[in-house]
């Protein structure tokens, strides 16, 4: 036995024989509720926030390295499938943000009846939706101005 | 003995060994290091976004000049050993959920070393910076 809580698993029919007691229902037996994608979506954006702060330290590791490291790592980023990854990472991070503050929220005693919970779930989603979407597309909007400006600088020396 | 047929390997009775376990002794402190530790990326994160604004499309020479002054190097490092350390106590979480038997243990130390690398690599690259950028002067 792998697993010590398997132990309250077996138990004894009335002959002595022993027989498995059946596990709660799984997954697939509950109705779709918002409030239990917008759950495990908090722990899948946190493994893609990881992820790009992964990215992100080799991008700073680039940098340190050199101007040729760090002109590879502009490639990455300034390509347009760079850009939607770091779009998407924006946009978890963002997510998992917001998950984090409604769970802070309900560590502290608040907003956890079922009311408030199914209330607040498609607030939690427009919130991240709208900053997620101001947000990348104000920094690619700097990022592009920034780099066609130098592109005039490089072209009038 | 066949394996999908329940049985007791012990002489000991499986939920006499199960009893009195209680807790794991240690869940409050990994909660409180979830939650202290969220907390903190949220003022560090904010502050990482607003210097995306002023790094992004930004040259080498730019970004070197950047990550040489005292303030931003302290705050990067500061988020990258927060940003990895709730990632680790994060990630662990996840393991102890999904991986089961074997695999556990393996996973558990994959995620530490993992992220443990990552964060270090950052806070080097961070000190790295401030050594270029003061020798470039």
């Amino acid at each position: 036995m792998q697993d010590i809580r398997k132990a309250l698993y077996v138990g004894s029919r009335s002959d002595g024989t022993l027989i498995e007691r059946p596990m709660s229902p799984h997954l697939q037996v509950y109705r779709y509720r918002l409030s239990m994608v917008l759950s495990i979506s908090n722990r899948i954006t946190g493994v893609i926030a990881t992820a790009g702060a992964a990215l992100g330290v080799f991008w700073l590791g680039a940098a340190a390295k050199g101007p040729k490291a760090f002109a590879t790592a502009r490639k990455v980023t300034g390509n347009p499938l760079g850009q939607l990854v770091l779009v998407g990472w924006l946009a978890s991070v963002i997510y998992h943000t917001v998950g984090g503050v409604r769970h802070l929220i309900w560590d502290c005693g608040h907003r956890y009846d079922k009311e408030e919970l199914n209330k607040d779930g498609p607030v939690a989603v427009g919130v991240a939706v709208g900053a997620s979407t101001v947000l990348a597309s104000a920094l690619l909007c700097v990022a592009a101005c920034r780099r066609s400006r130098r592109a005039k600088a490089g072209k009038a020396v | 003995m066949n394996a999908s047929v329940p049985h007791i390997e012990t002489m000991r009775s499986q939920l006499g060994r199960a009893r009195g376990l209680g807790a794991g002794h240690s869940g409050v402190g990994h909660w409180w290091a979830e939650r202290t530790s969220a907390a903190t990326l949220l003022p560090l994160s904010t502050w990482f976004v607003v210097q995306m604004f002023r790094l992004g499309g930004a040259d080498h020479a730019e970004v070197v000049k950047w990550g040489g002054k005292p303030l931003n190097a302290t705050m990067m490092a500061a988020l990258i050993i927060t940003t990895f350390y709730h990632a680790q106590v994060g990630l662990q979480v996840i393991v102890d959920d999904y991986v089961h038997g074997k695999a556990h243990v393996p996973a558990r130390l994959l995620v530490k070393i993992g992220t443990s690398l990552l964060g270090l690599l950052g806070v080097f690259a961070v000190i790295k910076l401030v050594a270029s950028s003061s020798s470039a002067k």
